[in-house]
């Protein structure tokens, strides 16, 4: 199949950004998107230009590092995948497709589709763990865990931390990211000391880094390449509420 | 090279504790006066920066990715071994010792799998208290299932994401001790070269992948935690950024590579789709318990395949191992596939599958019970090919995902080189010829969480370094011979990708070097790596600038390096004039097609040591002498 791209280029933190236009002549139907990138990026290298620059590496849709918005929806128009599990197929020969870095104050780009997210990691790093120094774990299974809550609490530990929920969010909001940590710990006999002060200051970090407030709009369920529910961000504001007042 | 493994004496079971015991200890207060660097941060790598910061080292921890947490152990699916014995079903430390040392084919160090076995229980408890949410009963007890290798149910999971979950919690362990300021993380940083001051491994060269910087971390100790090398091969389940750099550079200054030609190769993966990809992507195996393998009879028979009549089918598992069928080990449905194909047999577009079909399985059990066992893997195969596995047979091809050889390693876990240790996949201790499924996680944190927390301490307690800086001569000098290095690369021919010479390398090496090996390809293929190296060198194209975000020249220099390592693969597959686990020469099998490993011979670590540019590797031993447990012959009648 034969397609347009309008990519999105841009040569550093500080440089102007453009859209430039390329062909991506012949692409096989099964290919996945990032394999198009990639045969128009050997071409654009065999004519002596510069290649576009984009994050990518399991290529299963586990490590989180790809994230591209294409025609306006982050990750692209399957639901529950990453941009890496998108084939071509799922597009039309003589299609034109836009494809943008994520879009958000906290995620500033570093060049072309690459941007910088390293604000999701200094939000885990406020409180996103269980302070349980090495070598000092009761017997596993002195810890019961109702099988319920484990489900539960495993629906929000699957987040990859693409970022595709700040993305979607019309206020490049966090908050799908922030709930989700905070309730795969909340929903665990383990996560129990430390919940009140994790979802204080997890919160505050996600203020602090620059992502706006949640208005409830949902998007960023619809992006998740895992689907994870806005439910936990119900439960965070609630153990945040909770919190507040003890 | 000296290559003293240091066991320690006594009965099996006491040693890691009489080592424990033994070994010098660094007084609390002055943990704060040694720095270590720790290359890596996927299970091995952030367990053990995490741990050592806990202790009051100070850390400093790489990656090349934008955040530790996208290490690529993230995408171990299957689960983590541990001898809990929580089902009552027979299961010890001794048995899964013996089931580790039996499935690595009896090539590799009983000392450091019994400690591995017996630091399994340890690693749940660990993982449970951190808050990573296995699968449990009803009753709220850790759930188990079975695993490839062993007759017993020891392995605990997350759902088909336990390589996810546990590297999470060690990524979480990590970031606790990154905001507490015992660990300085250093993301998007790529190593590119090991500095030796006096002897001892002292610091490494970096390169910053956002803005090209090149510069040099000092500490008292390095460790490297670096993963595997199966991207020398250009098909592989491993992510797109795995490469051998850092523990090949660690080889060039002095570390002994043990066992290189040890690699292993995973049955049930899903084919190439076009020669744009490289990435394969890997189906748990447990699809081979009900599904049927075969091929059409006639080559290039292209009928849909429900037209294709029984009588004309192959199913050639069930016809040469009709005790095992479908579910013969890895080696030999991973060979047996590669024999249909290479003789034309092949399905599919590119004739370079073999079918995986549940047509029986759906009748026998129902559409449901499929879908209850293996929904989540149909669905990710239909995404994938774009074909729906309940009314077509899937279509799977072998696949490279995990090496065995790595970096010789003591006792200890520290190289040849006083001072730089290697953990996790990036050594070679653990598995011999082959590792079993659900043991690369167990093996991977019982290194970062136990075993380098307390090695490292007996090396620093017992070793006096002289304070240096980056502005150190042998820095100044490492630092530019990288440089030459990079602007070498910058500056060739400009006339072909760094990707495309990756190509036809990391094919020839699956072709003779990948999942059967014999001396004339191996021999073929020594003449003809240096030939393409050459080349690559003369014309390779990387645009750009080098102080810049330059993905083509990370590409590049990742590639420079694999054309060295697939030399050093060939050589050690040659000389290894045996067969056993991974590594099969066709000139060593049985009349039923098995490994035939040679004990005579071959019972030994073959240890390369770097001789110089051009020059032909040295070639040492470490005898392997088997006290513990009697040496047999796998079998799978």
């Amino acid at each position: 199949m034969n397609l347009t791209l309008h990519v999105w280029r841009q040569s550093g933190p500080k440089a102007r950004g453009r859209f430039e236009t390329y062909e991506a002549k012949e692409i096989s139907e099964h290919a996945s998107f990032l394999e198009m990138l990639d045969v128009v990026n050997e071409r654009l290298l065999e004519t002596g230009k510069d290649p576009i620059a984009f994050e990518h590496d399991c290529r299963e849709g586990i490590c989180g590092s790809c994230g591209m918005v294409i025609n306006g929806i982050p990750h692209g128009p399957d639901r529950g995948v990453a941009t890496c599990q998108l084939h071509m197929r799922r597009f039309k020969d003589g299609d034109a497709i836009r494809i943008e870095p994520w879009r958000a104050a906290a995620f500033p780009v570093r060049k072309d589709l690459v941007v910088d997210r390293s604000a999701l990691d200094r939000i885990i790093q406020a409180g996103g763990f269980v302070s349980v120094a090495t070598g000092s774990a009761p017997e596993a299974n002195a810890i019961l865990v109702p099988k319920p809550d484990a489900e539960k609490s495993m629906d929000a530990a699957e987040c990859i931390g693409c970022g595709a929920c700040v993305a979607v969010c019309p206020n490049a909001s966090a908050s799908l990211f922030t709930a989700a940590k905070i309730s795969h710990l909340a929903l665990l006999p383990q996560g129990q000391p430390e919940r009140d002060r994790r979802v204080l200051r997890m919160v505050a970090q996600m203020d602090e880094e620059g992502f706006g407030s949640c208005t409830n709009h949902g998007a960023c369920q619809n992006a998740c390449p895992k689907q994870i529910s806005v439910d936990y961000i119900a439960l965070m504001n609630g153990d945040l509420r909770r919190a507040m007042l003890r | 090279m000296r290559l003293e493994a240091g066991i320690p004496d006594g009965p099996i079971h006491q040693k890691w504790q009489r080592h424990r015991f033994e070994m010098k200890l660094v007084n609390p207060a002055n943990k704060r006066k040694y720095s270590v660097i720790v290359v890596g941060s996927g299970l091995a790598g952030a367990a053990a920066a995490a741990s050592m910061g806990e202790l009051g080292y100070n850390v400093e921890c790489f990656c090349f990715q934008d955040s530790p947490r996208r290490a690529h152990s993230i995408a171990a699916q299957g689960g983590i071994n541990a001898a809990k014995n929580y089902r009552n079903d027979g299961d010890s430390v001794e048995r899964l010792f013996y089931d580790t040392i039996k499935g690595g084919d009896f090539r590799s160090r009983e000392a450091n799998v019994y400690r591995l076995a017996e630091l399994s229980v340890n690693i749940i408890d660990q993982c449970v208290a951190q808050g990573v949410p296995f699968a449990r009963e009803y009753d709220g007890h850790l759930s188990n299932r079975s695993f490839g290798g062993a007759q017993v149910s020891r392995t605990f999971y997350a759902r088909g994401q336990t390589g996810q979950q546990l590297l999470l919690g060690a990524y979480q362990a990590l970031e606790c001790q990154i905001a507490a300021g015992k660990v300085r993380m250093f993301p998007r940083t790529e190593m590119l070269d090991l500095v030796i001051v006096d002897g001892k491994a002292r610091g490494i060269v970096v390169r910053d992948l956002s803005t090209g910087e090149m510069r040099t971390h000092i500490a008292d100790a390095v460790v490297l935690a670096t993963g595997g090398y199966s991207n020398v091969f250009y098909l592989s389940t491993n992510a797109k950024g795995c490469n051998v750099t850092a523990i090949w550079r660690a080889w060039r200054r002095g570390a002994g590579f043990a066992n290189p030609c040890f690699t292993q190769i995973h049955p049930t993966c899903i084919p190439q789709s076009g020669d744009y990809q490289s990435k394969l992507t890997l189906m748990s195996e447990s699809l081979r318990n009900d599904g049927r393998i075969w091929v059409p009879k006639k080559a290039k028979d292209d009928r849909n395949p429900a037209s294709i009549p029984e009588e004309e089918r192959d199913y050639y598992l069930e016809r040469l191992y009709p005790a095992f069928g479908n579910l013969s080990p890895r080696d030999i449905a991973s060979r047996r596939a590669k024999e249909q194909v290479d003789a034309g047999r092949g399905v599919g577009p590119g004739h370079n599958g073999v079918y995986l079909d549940f047509a029986d399985a759906i009748r026998r059990l129902s559409r449901d019970v499929i879908a209850e066992r293996y929904g989540n893997l149909f669905d990710m195969y239909a995404r994938i090919t774009g074909e729906n596995p309940y009314d077509v047979p899937m279509r799977i091809y072998p696949a490279p995902h995990y090496t065995m050889g790595g970096l010789w390693v003591d006792y200890n876990l520290m190289t040849t080189i006083p001072g730089l240790f290697a953990i996790g996949e990036a050594n070679f201790s653990d598995h011999g010829a082959n590792r079993l499924g659900a043991s690369a996680l167990m093996q991977g944190l019982a290194d970062g969480y136990f075993i380098i927390p307390a090695t490292i301490g007996n090396y620093l307690a017992g070793t006096k370094s002289e304070r240096i800086d980056a502005s150190h001569p042998a820095c100044r000098e490492v630092e530019s011979e990288v440089k030459t290095r990079y602007r070498r690369l910058m500056e060739a021919g400009r006339s072909r990708t760094a990707t495309s010479f990756y190509r036809e390398l990391g094919m020839m090496m699956l072709d003779d070097c990948g999942m059967a090996r014999n001396r004339k390809g191996l021999e073929s293929l020594l003449s003809r790596i240096p030939e393409l190296k050459q080349k690559f060198w003369k014309e390779v194209n990387v645009p750009g600038e080098s102080a810049d975000l330059n993905q083509s020249l990370e590409v590049a220099g990742r590639v420079a390096d694999f054309f060295e390592l697939a030399e050093l693969m060939s050589l050690d597959a040659l000389d290894r004039e045996e067969s056993c686990g991974g590594h099969f020469r066709e000139e060593h099998q049985t009349e039923e097609g098995e490994a035939k490993r040679d004990d005579e011979r071959f019972s030994h670590v073959s240890v390369w040591e770097f001789a110089g540019e051009g020059a032909r590797p040295k070639r040492h031993i470490e005898p392997l002498k088997f006290e513990a447990v009697h040496v047999a012959q796998r079998s799978y009648k």
